[in-house]
């Protein structure tokens, strides 16, 4: 195996523009003068302009990007066109989740297993149909989130306290390679995007990513950034934990199917298990004890499980669309 | 807590859970009936209790009741708002 090759031992450059609001960004970051933009108009919430533009914004607080000022983090103009963002695509999920706000309800639904593939999971269609370039698109585009996995979730734990926090930090600590930098969930994807002869430079993939995608890692930034969504943040987590474990299974089956390295088996491999065991926890002492804590924020919880739902939803409609039709589902070719 | 060293001297905590998998602090050493040994340094282990896992010792999930997909309510209408779904089951394809 060639040397590990740290991916954010440099930040990315600037992704190209997608319109308007992204090109305001875009320019504020590359000259330093503030945005004109101070709202969203009527940019799609769930589009590539408004999507690329909080991309960008929220990439400031975790890796920035190559020749841009790092206190640009704090700017208050930005920020105040951030917020600007931010308040149309809170609503938009909200409108699209339901209103219920039972957390057990919006569990129930991913705690029980399809019998078969119901054509609408990307992990049915790679496990049954899945060739190698669907799984290198697909890991290129995961790449957005898998090579800061678990990060937006740390920003949770400074508001949690007791028993969600103890039992967050330990699922954080697996997540993060339990003391062992080899072992750190984003550094087992960088190793699976080696096996699958992918760029594993960090950023590498953000002008090939569609709006979907970008949006499902926009959600855990804003719900991470906000202390008022920590309810949100931690549904989600929950909602992704639930899921992971049979997913991973078939995605590993997947990689085995064409071929792929045992680094790019591993990570899914050890996805069933940690999640397994994270699942658990996650309902039991981070949702438990946040409920025992807070309950006025279970309308917030089963929100963010519901909103992680439809993101995903959103994602596998496109992926899944592309494919079906024979074509790339990237915004340019991988290579 | 998590692999820590302190944890000699107190009892490692052992969590009984409804249909799932036992729960036990770790690092844990499992013998199997015929003697292979198990080890996870995992801060807390499953132990699969409903024997259908693929990852024995381990839990992998494999105790969930398994249903019939519902016909997904984008099968007859274009549904690109992604508001109207219904179903509830594998919606989420990430792994965390
Ligand atoms: S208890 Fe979970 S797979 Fe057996
Ligand atoms: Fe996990
Ligand atoms: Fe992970």
């Amino acid at each position: 195996m060639p040397a590990y090759r740290e991916p954010r031992r440099r930040s990315p450059a600037l992704p190209a523009p997608r319109g308007p609001l992204s090109g305001e960004v875009i320019a504020a970051l590359r000259t330093g003068e503030a945005p004109r933009a101070h709202a969203a108009g009527d940019a799609d919430p769930f589009g590539d302009d408004l999507q690329l533009a909080l991309y960008v914004l929220y990439e400031l607080h975790y890796q920035g990007f190559e020749d841009v000022d790092e206190e640009h983090e704090w700017d208050p103009a930005l920020l105040g066109l951030r917020r600007s963002l931010e308040q149309p695509f809170l609503a938009a999920l909200r409108e699209g989740t339901g209103t219920d706000g039972d957390v057990e309800a919006a569990l129930a639904g991913l705690l029980v297993e399809p019998v078969g593939d119901d054509g609408h999971s990307v992990s049915h269609f790679l496990r049954h149909d899945g060739e190698l370039w669907h799984l290198r698109e697909y890991a290129a585009l995961r790449s957005l989130y898998h090579l800061k996995e678990a990060d937006p979730h740390a920003w949770v734990i400074p508001r949690l306290y007791g028993r969600a926090k103890a039992a967050m930090v330990a699922v954080e600590f697996d997540e993060f390679g339990a003391g062992r930098e080899a072992d750190i969930h984003a550094r087992l994807y960088a190793d699976l995007m080696g096996d699958l002869s992918l760029e594993t430079a960090y950023g590498h993939y953000l002008d090939a990513a569609p709006a979907d995608v970008l949006a499902t890692v926009n959600l855990m930034s804003l719900f991470g950034l906000h202390r008022s969504l920590r309810g949100a943040l931690v549904g989600h987590f929950a909602a992704v934990e639930v899921t992971s474990s049979p997913g991973s299974r078939r995605l590993a089956a997947a990689l085995k199917r064409v071929g792929a390295g045992p680094a790019a088996q591993r990570f899914y491999d050890e996805h069933v298990e940690a999640d397994a065991v994270h699942e658990q926890v996650v309902r039991r002492d981070v949702i438990g004890g946040l409920l025992a804590d807070e309950p006025h924020l279970e309308p917030d919880i089963a929100f963010g499980i519901e909103a992680t739902g439809l993101l995903e939803d959103r994602l596998a409609t496109r992926l899944l669309a592309a494919w079906r039709s024979n074509s790339t589902a990237l915004r340019g070719p991988l290579d | 807590m998590p692999n820590s060293p302190e944890r000699s001297g107190r009892p490692a905590r052992v969590t009984l859970g409804g249909d799932g998998p036992l729960l036990v602090e770790g690092p844990v050493e499992v013998v199997g009936d015929d003697g292979t040994l198990y080890t996870s340094r995992r801060f807390t282990a499953a132990i699969c209790t409903c024997r259908k896992t693929r990852t024995h010792p381990w839990c992998d999930t494999s105790h969930r009741r398994r249903v019939k997909p519902e016909p997904h309510p984008d099968d007859a209408t274009d549904r690109t708002d992604g508001t109207d779904r219904t179903d509830g089951t594998d919606r989420t394809d990430g792994a965390a």
